[in-house]
Parts: C-alpha cells; structure tokens; sequence
C-alpha cells in the first residue's frame, strides 16, 4: 500500500515515522517548503543567529532513507479523489492508496490595504524567514501588527538584529485574549523593559506603498502614520486548505474530519494546523493551530490509516512559550480574566520582581484543581496532569505542591509562598509535606 | 540565506556586532595586555618584568571584566545567544581560524619548542615570556619561572575572568553561577596556588584534584618515589590519589554523575566552561561523531592503562623489596580488579540492560588479555609487560595524548571544534567516569512531559555534541557517558523541558526508551 502524505511539518513526520513503526507500507512525504522536515518554531532561532537552519531538522538527512520515507519537493496543485492521484506543479503524477493531508496553516490577512505589498509577510514558513532576511539589510524599522505568540517572536527577531520595532496590538494589554490579566501586564511590562514600541489598542488601518511595489509606512486606525520598511502580519493563522476547495473534500475553515481524523473522502485522512474538528472535546476548540497536537493527531492518524482505529484525543490541555525571557507554561483550563466562569477561584502569586508568577485555578464549590499558570517558574507537565486528571483538591495539590517543581537546581523555591498566600486568603492553615525532588514526583506518579 | 557568510567577510568581519563603549574600552585593555604577552613571546626581554607582568596580567582581567558589564549588565536577565553564528570568532569565521592557529602554536611552541618562549637552558636566565613571569614565580617559591608556570599562570587568569564573563552571561541561573564559581576557587586554590605553596615547602608538587588517569605520571616511578620519601605529606598524596581513584570519585560519581569532576572541579573542563564556552556550539552532533568519539576515548582509556600497568610493573621489578607491594601482590590486584570487572558485565546485566553485546565482549576481552598478558611477563620472568619497553611506550603516550591531544588539540581548537574535544574524544579520566555514569549512577537528564518543541536549542549548545532533542522530543531521560552536567541545555530550552537530576529509585529503568508516547500502549491492544 502507498500512502501519500502532503506536508512535512510536524504533523506529517510524526504520521510518516508511525506509520513506519507499525507497518511496511510505502511512505511519500511531499513539501514544497523544504526538503527536510524542520521545526518551524525554531525559524526564530536561525533569524536570531542561535542556530543554523541544519541545527533546526530534528532527524540527520539519512534518516529518511533508512526509514523508506520518501520525501518529494513539489506543490501539489490538484488531488484527483477519485483516481487517487496527486498532481504537481512539477515531475509526475503520483498514486496514492490512502492520503493524509497535513498543509498546516497560513497567516491570516483581513483585507488591509497594501497587504499584499513588498515587504509585507507573515512568520510561518521558511520561505517567509527568507523574505525577513532578505529586507532586513538597511531596514529602519519594522511594524508588527497583532499581538500573540508570533508577533512578540517576530519582535524579538528583529531587536536582536537592533532593527527599532512597533507592535500595533488591537487590545488593551498583550495576548489578553489568550492570558489572565496579571500575566498580560507582566509580558507588557517585559516587552517595555526590552524596549520595544508596543503601542496597544492600536489597529492597523493600511500600509502604504512607496510607489514601486513595496510597503514604506503605516498608518494605524488612530491616523499615526509609521515610517516602516517591513510590515509583520501576525494577527494568527489559518488552516492552508486554499488549494483544496471545490475538490468535493468537505471544507469549512479548515478540513472537517471526524474523531478518526478521516475526511468525507473514503482513504483520506487529515491532522495539524489543517483540520476542523467535527467533535471537538468540550472546552476545546475545533481548530487548534500547535505544535503539541499536531504531534498527537499525526500520532493518531497513523494508527488509523495502519487500520487500527483510535479516536483522537488530545488528553489534558497544555501549552508553553517564551516571551522574550519570560518562560510560559500552562496545564488546563485557564480562561482569561474577562471569561473567567463564576465558579472558578484564582490563587495568584506573583514575585516582587514582577517577572514570575504561578497561578492556580480550582472550583470554588468543590475545590477541584482546575488549571496550572506558570511564567517563569517551571512545573513538572506529568504531575499537574495527575491532579488535573484526578480532579484533587486544591489543599491536596497546594500541600505537595513541590512536586511540581521543575526550576533547575539551586533555584528558589515559591511554593511556600503560594500556600502561605492561600493561608492568608482562606484564613487555613496548609502546610507544605514535600520537597522538590524525583524521587518524590516519581513515588506520586508511579502510586495509584 | 545560506548565499552569504557574514562571518567569512575580511573587511567586517563582526557582520552584527555594534560595541557599546565599555565593551570597546575592554577590548581595548585586553589588547594591551595580549600586546605586552606577544613582544614577549617574540622574544623580546622587558626591563622591569615585574611592572609589565602586572600590567599585562591586570590588563588581561579587567578589559575583560569591563567588557563582560558592557556585554550583558544593560540588557534584562536571560539568555544571550543573539547573533552567535553571525559572530566571525565563535562561528569558523576570518577571526576563528586565526585564533585557532594562533593557539595551536602557542601551544606547539609550549609542548615542544620551550627554549622560543624564553626558557632559560640550563643555569641559563630565563629570556622572553617565561623572563616576564619570573618575578611571580620567585615570589611564590623563590626559583624563576618554568614555562609550565607561565601556562598556569595564564590558565588560572583565563578561568578567572571568563568566568567572571560567564556569571554575568547567566546571571539568572544559579545553578551556572554556583558551577562556575568552584571551578573559579578549584582552578585558582588546587591547580595554582597550593602546588606553588607546596614547592615553596620543599615537598613534591602536587595538584590534588588532578587524578590518574589524567594525571597520567601519577603511577611512574619518579612520582610515586616523590611521593615516599616526603614523610607524612607525601604518603597522603599517594593515599589521597589512589582513594579518590577508586573510593572517593566512584562514590561522588554514584551521588551526582561524571559533572562533579567534570563541570565543578577539573581544570579542563574549567577552561572549556568559562574561556571556551563562546564556542560550545561547534561540536558535532552527527551519530558519525559520536561513533568516533566512543572508539577515541576508548582507545585512550586502553592505552594509558597498558601504559600503568607497564609502569608499575616495571617499578615493582625494580624495587623488589623495597616497598610493602610486591610484584605478586600487584599482578594479584590487577588480576582481581579486572577478572572482576569482567565479570561484573555479565552478573549485572540490569545496569548493562541496553549495551550492545559486541562492546560487552569487547570490554571483556581487553580487560582479560590485560591480566594474561601480566600473569605471562611474570611467569616468564620478564623484565617487560606486553613485550614493549614501558618507558618508550610512556614516552609515546606523554606526546601523543599527553600533550599533542589534550593540549594542542583540545584548546587549540576550541574554536574549530568546540570546547570539549579532549573532554569528548579523548580524556580518559572522562572515559571512565562515563562508564561509571553510564552504569552505575543516579544521575540523568529528565524531560517534562510533552512540552518538547524539537527546537534543537539543546542540541546545538551541548559541547559535548549529544543530540540532546533525539531524547527530548521523545520523553526519554539522556543517559550518555559523555554528559558532563554542565546544564546548558536546560537553561537555553524554551520551554523549560530539562533537569538535571539525581534518584536511585528508578536507577534501572533510566534508559527506557519512550516515556512518553501520546497513545497508550493498552489503547491499541484493547482496539485491536
């Protein structure tokens, strides 16, 4: 059997690599972005002169032929559902017995003026770095409009380059849309210390072309106009399904498959970025552009294609970043401060250096845990995925609290201050039973 | 991108770089300082040693001081690794490859050509460079300077400020601050001062953090003489090397892996840490690296113990009644000790659970053709072990590995190959610490969960080139020989993945290959 794989992004791979741990059959991996798998969230690195692009390919290149994973440069302009054919912008044909689409994402435009000008990208592909790289020299400064993960990366980027840079971000504190609000003000603060110009509740009205093509100012919604010579659009992404509408494969915003990852189209699958979730789990969405479950649903695909049927499941929610210095980690469920439901209490500690906090969320009712927050203090992803699968009680997670712990050795402990803020809040009196240690985390896990 | 190398370009050569005063002021000293070392090292004589050592050997540490606050004090906590590979010096640039053929020829001339740096021949004064230290070497013990104590003199100089660099570098991690700061005090205290001392009291130098194999003379006859006939001081040298070989750096080994010598204490791995660490990044990662790596530093291991056992054979031949050993008591040890490790691979198989066969019997092999060949030499009444003059065999492995490995390669190309190519390929010291962390040790890199993004962070500033990602990205611990524990890789991870850690409770099962797979291993079965 051929299987057809489109994308070789982590999705992908992780699909092609399981494939080949269950089973015989013949593997294509096809990209017109590279020749090589690559991890994308790397792309900063290579820009920002820590790593080279080969120091970003997680597999060395003889690694896929000594796994039989063929791996095909082309664009894939057509799928033939019915004669199960794949046609490219170059070379042959190609047959396939079952498909996986995994074409991740593509950054969201909304209609700006001068969007699609010189000078004006996104930060997703290879190819958008290239075209950083290639208006970098000389540059004056760089506009970023929208303020998520992205947006501060590509901030960051150009900084280290001591290109002057302004992020236009629509709300009133950064990624507010996404993080409580203490933890928003923290990153501002950060991004402020740093000293980029982060103008927020600022909107991009239209960028202004210098008459040959290529973007030169901004002018934001407030009038401003900004002297710029590159324009970053990070305002999220998007499933990259473009190429595939109108093929009979049913499209919503992104590719709809079922708890199977299988498509309307009998032998085709699809997992990543592209995908709409018909079911998604409850309190998740239906699209959920990370590297995390892009990894977990390739995993899943791959068992489902090698006939043995496994519904997806993402497990507990996590996610981590970096903003600038500040490490962002996040178990569970933890809604902003203006989503916030009425049943969930907020233990918030924060370090008087204004740069590290952990935030406990639980039920006010029941005193389930409900959620973990870190920034810049690590916690051990196994252990507050126990007590958040078990739903233990917050005196319970509070007392062993160090368990959790993560920092590296020698590193200040807060975990007392966390309890003794809870003490203080709740008027208990919650001893700490544990010290940060394996031997301890790993008695918790292995224990019932 | 990859079009055009910033860092080959002759005319500017730091593409990125733009200094901030205090930076340039510290370069600026620090050339005087190099300044003042190359007229000497050309062979010219300063008037007033004393005055131009000072000056060169302030100037040295506070431009880098000076160049460090203006590097990293003006920008936020965390980590610095902006425009490494841009940089010409840390990335195989123009100033890279000068910088190392500069070094490998200091180097050279150091080993092999004395006399060009100004060492005085015999009851002659010392000239040049080596004149410079003398009024250093005659305060610390009234004798002029050798050009080993113009070496160690600027090792210790060149820990101490780098050091000073990378503290500031990694301000925010304590662990590398507190790290760093031993290998400050055991570079300064054990390597430099306290031989210095011992010879001003007229006892044998010594260096007590320097053990055999590393300290390769430690077993030759000159030494262990040294060692006996210096009363009480000596004896504990010689009890105090030989525990620490086989008690006390096992045992620290078991507690806390190979980094308690090899990124806390060893002067080597001292150098490589603070003054080599702009280059940790330029080791190689390949699985071809690692396979010569394994039969390098092996090899090594091998040779310097067919060197030992030549040594003390011999010395026991010599002195037959002399010593409380005996030559039939020292056949008896070896004999014990490696029948005994030998056989240990095979009772032990839980700790050796993924190591291939072949290297077992390997291993075996070596360690029982060891013991056959002394019991052999005895037997015939042989003035030699493995039919080969020891003093020859000693002599090959003082230049080969002694000093063109571990010198002229391991420091002079830093910035060719990273900071850790004797560490890595050849010290022999690390080779049996590394099987001892490998084996029987509570030390491993843990990795958090499914946080892993595949980033290859890790990796690329490992400097001992373990593909630290291969076992990030799959949940696994790293437990590699090789690992030193200098724990960079956890404080570049984004995503706070690493730890180093220590626990005896799951000591067996440390190596298991995936921890953790998203989809359980039952929910496949029970579909099936």
């Amino acid at each position: 059997m051929h299987i057809a794989i489109i994308g070789n992004g982590i999705a992908g791979i992780t699909a092609a690599r399981f494939i080949r741990k269950l089973s015989d059959h013949e593997i294509t991996v096809i990209s017109a972005e590279t020749d090589h798998f690559f991890s994308r969230t790397a792309l900063m690195y290579i820009y920002m002169g820590h790593m080279r692009y080969q120091d970003t390919k997680p597999y060395e290149d003889w690694f896929w032929s000594k796994n039989r994973i063929q791996l095909r440069r082309a664009r894939v302009e057509k799928v033939d559902f019915d004669h199960k054919n794949l046609h490219f912008d170059n070379g042959e044909p190609l047959r396939y017995d079952k498909l996986l689409l995994a074409t991740g994402s593509q950054s969201n435009k909304f209609g700006w003026p001068g969007q699609d000008l010189q000078g004006v990208s996104g930060l997703y592909s290879y190819q958008d770095l290239e075209n950083m790289e290639a208006f970098s020299k000389g540059l004056n400064r760089a506009v970023i409009v929208g303020g998520g993960l992205i947006g501060i990366e590509m901030a960051e980027m150009f900084h280290s380059r001591h290109i002057p840079v302004t992020l236009l971000v629509r709300e009133k504190l950064y990624w507010d849309n996404v993080l409580p609000e203490e933890e928003s003000a923290m990153v501002t603060r950060h991004i402020r210390e740093h000293g980029f110009d982060l103008r927020l509740g600022e909107e991009l009205q239209e960028i202004v072309d210098d008459g040959k093509g290529r973007a030169c100012a901004v002018i934001t919604k407030s009038g401003e106009r900004i002297e710029c010579g590159y324009v970053g659009l990070t305002a999220g992404v998007s499933p990259n399904v473009n190429f595939l509408k109108n093929s009979g494969l049913d499209i919503g915003r992104g590719i709809k498959v079922n708890d199977f990852l299988e498509t309307n189209i009998p032998d085709v699958y699809a997992a990543g970025d592209c995908v709409e979730l018909l079911n998604p789990k409850p309190g998740r969405r239906a699209i959920e552009a990370v590297w995390y479950t892009g990894r977990m649903a390739g995993e899943t695909a791959a068992y489902n294609i090698c006939g043995k049927r496994i519904p997806y499941n993402p497990g507990i929610w996590f996610n981590s970043a970096k903003f600038l210095d500040i490490e962002y980690q996040v178990y569970g469920d933890v809604p902003t401060s203006s989503r916030m439901p009425e049943n969930y209490e907020n233990l918030y500690w924060e370090h008087p250096d204004g740069k590290r906090s952990i935030r406990l969320l639980y039920d006010k009712n029941s005193g389930q845990i409900l959620g973990f927050n870190l920034m810049g203090v690590r916690y051990r992803h196994e252990v507050c995925e126990k007590w958040l699968r078990n739903g233990t009680h917050i005196e319970d997670v509070l007392k062993n609290l160090s368990l959790a712990n993560f920092d590296p050795e020698f590193y200040k402990e807060y975990e007392a201050d966390v309890i003794a803020l809870y003490n203080k809040q709740t008027g208990k009196n919650i001893q700490p039973q544990q010290r940060r240690e394996l031997r301890r985390a790993l008695q918790f896990l292995k224990g019932g | 991108m990859a079009s055009l190398d910033p860092s080959m370009s002759l005319a500017n050569p730091v593409a990125h770089a733009s200094l901030n005063t205090p930076q340039k002021l510290g370069l600026a000293i620090v050339g005087v300082g190099l300044l003042i070392l190359f007229v000497t090292i050309f062979g010219l004589t300063l008037p007033h040693p004393a005055l131009w050592l000072a000056t060169a050997l302030l100037a040295l540490t506070a431009g880098t001081v000076l160049y460090a606050r203006g590097a990293y004090l003006h920008l936020p906590e965390g980590i610095k690794n902006n425009r490494v590979w841009f940089d010409s010096l840390a990335s195989r640039g123009v100033l890279g490859w000068l910088s190392a053929v500069i070094l490998t020829g200091f180097y050279v001339l150091l080993y092999w050509f004395p006399a060009y740096l100004g060492l005085g021949a015999k009851g002659e004064a010392n000239t040049g460079i080596v004149a410079l230290f003398d009024p250093l070497s005659l305060f610390f013990k009234g004798q002029p300077a050798s050009q080993w104590f113009v070496y160690g003199a600027l090792y210790t100089v060149a820990i101490l400020a780098m050091g000073y660099k990378f503290i500031l570098k990694y301000r925010h991690n304590r662990y590398q601050i507190i790290r760093t700061i031993s290998v400050m005090f055991f570079q300064l205290a054990f390597a430099f001062l306290l031989p210095e001392f011992l010879l001003r009291m007229n006892l044998p130098y010594n260096d007590f953090k320097n053990m055999w194999p590393l300290n390769y003379y430690f077993f030759e006859s000159w030494n262990i003489q040294n060692m006996t006939t210096n009363g009480f001081i000596g004896l504990f040298m010689l009890a105090f090397g030989v525990g620490m070989i086989f008690i006390g750096s096992p045992i620290l080994t078991y507690f806390y892996g190979k980094r308690w010598y090899c990124s806390w204490v060893c002067g080597c791995g001292g150098l490589a840490e603070t003054a080599g660490d702009p280059f940790r990044h330029l080791s190689d990662k390949s699985l071809k690296a690692w396979r010569i790596e394994r039969w390098l530093i092996h090899s090594v291991l091998v040779f310097i113990i067919i060197v030992t056992i030549a040594t003390l054979y011999s010395f026991f031949v010599k002195n037959p009644d002399k010593y409380a050993v005996t030559k039939e008591m020292f056949i008896g040890i070896t004999a014990i000790l490696f029948i005994g490790l030998a056989i240990l691979l095979y009772i032990r198989p839980k700790y050796v659970h993924n190591l291939h066969k072949n290297v077992k019997i390997g291993a075996a092999l070596i360690m029982l053709l060891l013991v056959a060949f002394t019991i052999q030499a005895y037997m015939s009444n042989a003035k030699e072990v493995f039919f080969v003059d020891g003093a020859q065999l000693r002599k090959w492995y003082a230049f080969a590995i002694g000093a063109a490995f571990s010198g002229v390669i391991g420091v002079g190309f830093y910035p060719l190959m990273g900071s850790r190519v004797w560490c890595r390929f050849g010290c022999p010291m690390a080779a049996i610490l590394g099987i001892q962390q490998r084996f029987f040790s509570r030390f491993r890199i843990t990795t958090n969960g499914g946080q892993c993004i595949s980033c290859g962070n890790c990796s690329t500033y490992c400097e001992m080139g373990i593909d630290v990602r291969a076992y990030a990205q799959r949940g696994q611990n790293v437990v590699r020989a090789s690992c030193v524990g200098c724990g960079i890789c956890a404080a570049v991870c984004p995503r706070g993945v690493l730890r180093l850690e220590n626990s005896a409770m799951d000591i067996n099962e440390r190596t298991e290959a995936v921890r953790t797979i998203h989809i359980a291993a039952d929910q496949v079965r029970i579909l099936d």
